[in-house]
Order: C-alpha cells, then sequence, then structure tokens
C-alpha cells in the first residue's frame, strides 16, 4: 500500500541500482517494512504481537530442523532420540526445550495477536481478508503444535493422538473409515508416526506462505490503529522504519527474554510429567490432556455430554470446530461501523466477559471432570457460542458508541493536551 | 441473512448446552460422585529442599554419587537406567579410572553374541555402554515381580509431578494402611501382594519398601545412611539422571537474561530517541 506521501526507494550505489533492475527485492522490503511503509504514529505495545509472532516462526523452524537432524521419527527408537538429543547432542537439551517451550510462546504470541484484533476491531472493512487469512494460519498452527507433540511419543502424545484422531470416527457413516485412513492403521502407530513428522516439518513452510499473504493484504489498506479512524494525512503516520523497528526491537528484547526464563530456569512448567513416561498403547493415563493452548477448545469439546439427534460426541467435535470456524464468520457478524473497543463502551464489557470465559474454559479443560467442573464448563461454553453468535450481532447493531476523533493526529493531542485544529496542523 | 443464520446457529449450541447441563446436575444429584479412598487419603510429597532445586540449583555432588550409591546396592536388582551411560558418572565426579571399574565390576553384563558360536552370550560393560536392565525382557521382569513391571528410573523424577520430591516421600511413605480408612472404605483394603503407600497414585504400590533400616548401604564417604539420608540422597541422584544438564542450563541462562536485560535496556533507549520528537 502506499499513501500518497509514503517515501520512494531510491537506491544511490551502483550495486543497489543493479540490483533494483535485475530483482527489486531490497525495494520490496523498502516498501513493506521500510521507510516506504507508512504507519500510524498511534500504535500500542498490542501492535507489537504480530512481528513477535513471525520471531516465534523463525525459532521454531530453526530449532526444528536442527532437532530434525538428530529425531527418528520410527515408534520404537521416537522416545530413545529425543532422549539422545537431550545427552549426547551438543547443546540438544537448550534445542529441545527451546522448540518445546518456543511453541508455547508461539501460541500466547498468537493469543495476543488475535485478542488485539477481536478489540480494536481490525477484522472489519477493509481488512477482512487480512482477518480470514489469519484464521487460517491459526488452524495451520494448531495442526502444526498438535503434530509436533506427538512425535515424542511419550504417554500424552500416543493418547492424545489416539484422542483427536477419534474425532473423525464421530462422522457419520464415513466417520471411522476417514480416520484409519488418516492414522494409516487401527490406532495411533509408526504409520502415524511418520506422517506427522512428515507433516510436522511441511506445515510451518506452509504457515510462512499464508503469512506472506496476510502481510500482503494488510498492507494493501495499511495497518489499523486504537483508534480504529483511517488514516487521513501525513500527519497521522510515521515511516515503519525506524520508529516502528525501534519499538518492535523492544519488543523482541522482552519476547526473548520471557521466553530465555522458561527455556533455561523452568523447562518443564507448561509440559506434562506423562510425557517423559514412553507411549504404551496399553496403559492409560489418568488425566489425558493437550497442552495449555488447547485446553479451552478440550473444554468445549468435553461439554457436550447429551445427545440430541445428534450423538453428544459429535455435537462436542463440531462444537470444538466450529468455535474456532466462527471466527471466519467475525467481519459478517459484527455489523458496527466503530471498529475499536474503546469507542463501544456496551461491547467492551461483553469482550472483558469473553476473555474472562476464555480462561474459565482453560482452567475447566485440564481440570478432573467432577460434575461441578463439566457444568461450570457447559455454562462457559454456552457463553461462547452466544457472544458470537447471538450477542455480537445484536450488540452491534443496537449499541450507542461513544464519538470517535476526527483524526488519529486529533487523538493523540488530546492525550497531550490541546485539540486546537491549529495544533493539529503544526503537529509534527 | 447472515445474522439469522448466527442467531439459529448460536441458539442450537446453546440449547444443546443448557440440555447438557441439565442433565450432568441431573446425574449428579441422583448419582453422586462417590467418595473415593485416593481422594482423601492420598498425600502430596513435602519438599526436601535438593540442592539442584530453585532457579540457580547445582548438584550436591557427594550427595549424587551416595545416590548412585544406593541405586547400585538397593535399586538395580529391578530398575534399569537405559538412557545414562557408565562414563556418564564422570560428570559427577568419579575420574576415568573408577568409572572402567565401576563399568567392569557391575553385576548384570550387556548383553553379546559369542564370537565363535554366535548363540546369546553376556560380556563386561564398557565406559561406554548405557546400564543394563536387569531383565531380558519386559515378560522376564513381570514373572520376577509378581506380574509388575519396575519401570526405568533415568526419567523418573521428570515423569511425576514433583519428581524429586515425589521419590523421597514414596521411599519414606510405607505405613500400615490406616484405621480410619477402613472404617470409610471398607472394600479399600490393600489388596495382597501390594504394599499401602499413600504417595502412589492410588494409595498400593506393588514394589515392597526398598529401603527398610538403617545402614542397609555403608556410604564410602563415611556419611551416616539412616533411611531418610538414602532417600534423599537416591531422590538427588535420579534428579541428576534425568537431567544431567542442569548446571549448564543454569549457567547458561544466567548469562543469557543478563545479555538479553542490556538488550532491552539498550532497544529501549533506541526507541525513545527515536520517538523523542513526535507526539503518539
Amino acid at each position: 500500500m502506499s499513501f500518497p506521501w509514503a517515501k520512494h526507494y531510491e537506491p544511490k550505489q551502483p550495486l543497489m541500482r543493479w540490483m533494483d533492475e535485475k530483482l527489486p527485492l531490497p525495494r520490496l522490503v523498502y516498501n513493506a517494512i521500510g521507510a516506504g511503509y507508512p504507519v500510524p504514529r498511534n500504535l500500542n505495545y498490542f501492535w507489537n504481537f504480530g512481528v513477535l509472532a513471525g520471531a516465534a516462526l523463525v525459532l521454531q523452524i530453526v530449532t526444528g530442523v536442527v532437532l530434525a537432524m538428530h529425531y527418528a521419527a520410527n515408534a520404537g527408537v521416537a522416545f530413545g532420540s529425543v532422549e539422545s538429543i537431550m545427552r549426547d547432542v551438543n547443546a540438544g537439551w537448550f534445542l529441545r526445550y527451546a522448540h518445546a517451550n518456543g511453541a508455547s510462546m508461539f501460541l500466547a504470541v498468537v493469543y495476543i495477536h488475535i485478542g488485539r484484533g477481536l478489540y480494536y476491531g481490525s477484522y472489519k472493512a477493509p481488512r477482512e481478508m487480512v482477518w480470514l487469512l489469519g484464521v487460517v494460519i491459526f488452524l495451520l498452527m494448531m495442526a502444526t503444535a498438535f503434530m509436533g507433540y506427538v512425535l515424542p511419543w511419550g504417554q500424552m502424545s500416543f493418547w492424545g493422538a489416539q484422542v483427536i484422531t477419534g474425532f473423525f470416527s464421530a462422522i457419520p457413516l464415513v466417520g471411522e473409515t476417514i480416520r484409519v485412513w488418516l492414522l494409516g492403521g487401527f490406532a495411533p502407530d509408526n504409520a502415524a508416526l511418520n506422517r506427522f513428522f512428515s507433516l510436522h516439518y511441511l506445515l510451518p513452510f506452509v504457515i510462512a506462505g499464508v503469512i506472506i499473504l496476510h502481510i500482503w493484504a494488510l498492507h494493501i489498506p495499511g495497518s489499523n490503529n486504537p483508534t480504529g479512524v483511517d488514516v487521513k494525512g501525513e500527519q497521522d503516520t510515521v515511516p515503519f522504519h525506524p520508529y516502528y523497528t525501534a519499538k518492535d526491537g523492544v519488543g523482541v528484547g522482552v519476547f526473548f527474554l520471557i521466553f530465555a526464563l522458561f527455556v533455561f530456569f523452568s523447562p518443564n512448567l507448561l509440559g506434562h510429567p506423562d510425557n517423559y513416561i514412553e507411549a504404551n498403547p496399553l496403559s492409560t493415563p489418568a488425566h489425558i490432556v493437550p497442552e495449555w493452548y488447547f485446553l479451552p477448545f478440550y473444554a468445549i469439546l468435553k461439554s457436550f455430554t447429551a445427545d440430541f439427534i445428534l450423538p453428544a460426541k459429535l455435537w462436542g467435535v463440531l462444537a470444538m470446530f466450529g468455535s474456532i470456524l466462527l471466527l471466519f464468520f467475525l467481519p459478517w457478524l459484527d455489523s458496527s461501523p466503530v471498529r475499536s473497543a474503546n469507542y463501544r463502551p456496551t461491547y467492551r464489557w461483553f469482550l472483558l466477559v469473553l476473555l474472562l470465559d476464555v480462561l474459565v474454559l482453560g482452567y475447566v479443560g485440564g481440570a478432573e471432570a467432577t460434575a461441578r467442573n463439566v457444568m461450570m464448563g457447559q455454562i462457559a461454553a454456552g457463553y461462547y457460542f452466544a457472544h458470537f453468535l447471538i450477542i455480537l450481532p445484536l450488540v452491534s447493531a443496537a449499541e450507542r458508541p461513544r464519538p470517535l476523533p476526527n483524526s488519529i493526529t486529533e487523538a493523540v493531542l488530546a492525550k497531550h493536551g490541546g485539540t486546537s485544529p491549529a495544533q493539529t496542523a503544526m503537529a509534527s | 441473512m447472515v445474522r439469522l443464520i448466527s442467531l439459529l446457529v448460536g441458539a442450537g449450541f446453546v440449547f444443546v448446552l443448557a440440555l447438557a447441563l441439565f442433565f450432568t446436575a441431573k446425574d449428579a444429584i441422583q448419582n453422586p460422585a462417590p467418595h473415593t479412598a485416593e481422594h482423601a487419603f492420598h498425600e502430596h510429597p513435602e519438599n526436601i529442599h535438593l540442592s539442584s532445586a530453585g532457579l540457580f540449583g547445582k548438584f550436591d555432588r557427594a550427595q549424587v554419587q551416595r545416590g548412585f550409591q544406593v541405586y547400585k546396592e538397593v535399586c538395580a536388582a529391578c530398575h534399569s537406567l537405559k538412557y545414562v551411560s557408565f562414563r556418564d558418572l564422570q560428570k559427577i565426579g568419579y575420574n576415568e579410572a573408577e568409572v572402567k571399574a565401576i563399568a567392569n565390576q557391575w553385576v548384570i553384563e550387556q548383553p553379546s553374541v559369542n564370537p565363535e558360536t554366535g548363540e546369546a552370550a553376556t560380556r563386561k560393560n564398557l565406559p561406554s555402554d548405557h546400564f543394563p536392565s536387569p531383565f531380558a525382557n519386559e515378560v522376564a521382569a513381570r514373572a520376577a515381580n509378581n506380574n509388575a513391571l519396575p519401570p526405568d528410573l533415568s526419567l523418573m523424577t521428570k515423569a511425576r509431578e514433583d519428581g524429586s520430591n515425589y521419590v523421597h516421600a514414596l521411599l519414606m511413605g510405607y505405613r500400615d494402611q490406616p484405621a480410619e480408612l477402613l472404617r470409610e472404605f471398607p472394600d479399600a483394603k490393600t489388596p495382597e501382594g501390594l504394599h499401602y503407600n499413600p504417595y502412589f497414585a492410588n494409595l498400593n504400590i506393588a514394589m515392597p519398601p526398598p529401603i527398610t533400616s538403617d545402614g542397609q548401604v555403608t556410604y564410602s564417604d563415611g556419611t551416616k545412611a539412616t533411611k531418610d539420608q538414602m532417600a534423599r540422597d537416591v531422590a538427588a541422584f535420579l534428579t541428576w539422571t534425568a537431567e544431567p544438564n542442569l548446571e549448564a542450563r543454569h549457567a547458561a541462562g544466567i548469562a543469557v537474561v543478563i545479555f538479553l536485560l542490556i538488550f532491552v535496556y539498550l532497544t529501549w533507549g533506541a526507541y525513545q530517541n527515536v520517538w523523542r520528537n513526535i507526539k503518539h
């Protein structure tokens, strides 16, 4: 995208001019993340999380490719190969812990990134495509993370695979056939492990491709901002470089700091001890739970305990996938012309409830299935669907938003005290 | 149109959940979940504050060596340690000659092949070998242990919640089944062949108490071998077998965190500098 005042790439040195003629990659970078991409000046730290997600992907790919040099994807030796990485490979323990905790960091960052989108209406016109591609990336990430967790072939790896692939048998008529076809057998075994390894290596590169489309789609209209008000003129923006490269530098530093605290001082905090036991098809663990980032969806799955026309198991599977698929429709469910929840006081409260609701679902997903917990999960799952499918369409049509600022610059100056047009005009 | 479909789909899910909620509540009231012995009497391990615990933990090499001695004399008869090599013992302070001797004198020999007849045979262990399993295979292990399989101990402290403390608590936790348990749950009497231990998940463990008396092991460094001391030492040893790189990890961590703190400080400064003249 360019706004008319965007700076132009003008190479001065002969080599760079040659490059620009033959393969204008430097120009592409300049226009995408350099001084040639004007960005609203009022972005807060929630806008750092896209770059952090990119950094996390690079981290996962680098650690993953090196791990793949030492890992053996055969059911008899997989667990042992991971232990060999931990003990014998130089810095193998670091690679393994970085990759396992990197997955958690990646998903944490993406959840906050999605939360930013929900709050500031980044999914609304003209950025619907950015949002749709983002949901696709999220689904690919979930598939990748699930398959990656199976690879060490511990108890949770095996039984988690058993549970998740079991979903396919819920599909009427053809479900069981599909399940056996996908697994390459009647239960997760060597065939499943090998194909999961192949796909786990492949999908991150598919994700990278979709991310390129995601950023491209974003750069057509340009970035959103905390007011949700469109860019009106040059004074509303700053060039991405150096303003946001500098700010992202801070974000990346803090990201790696938090990451380092996990990897070096508490690398098994987010994991499950049962995955340090070799997979045993004859011994079911007391509590089969996925990693923390899947717990809310697991809770939704487990909440459907009653048959109604369809069997409960099928309802659970439909709801679990439905809870993510409904995100595709968000730009059309939300009919408010106001983007940012800063100016939508009613909707804002419901978003807060949604956040608490997702946290409750996360708790229920990992907790023991007592009647109390199951009922709590059922209420929380009910709110989740009600929020997106019932509350949001109705509230967005009926609510009275606060008046929007006339421009980004006006909002910025109002924050610093002083909203006269003269000051807006003189703003640097 | 979108809104109508969305309201219908939403109402559908909410209705099915309300139905499920109703039936769950009804079921919970009509058939309340039984209060189980495990719930009531399972205990959580107390913290024994091993030197390896905490953010800056280090191994107490003398303690880990004593723990190895306990493993060798008490545990190795039934429990394998397959991810540890003899030569790894150099990392806990044994020198090359000692390691060679330990390997050579290890009672269980390494499976091998007779070079003349090709029949299965055994040979003495070399430092490069992993600790051999005391049993030829799972069937043999179960046959010798009342159909229970003694688990490999290499990763035990990572394979159980609060593993280091758990190992100590379990070893010290053998006791008679309390009378009040039998009063409350008359059907929960410990079955024949199992042993009551409140730290074990389902309260009844197949392993008989391995540490039964003070002085069961005579420590080569002269430390008094009380039951508690032996349990602590073997817990420390198993913490090492599960995480041999713990000290390197902590040391690298401190360096990395200091580096990143400086990095954040510098990037913060750069950010402030770049944005100095712009109101934002």
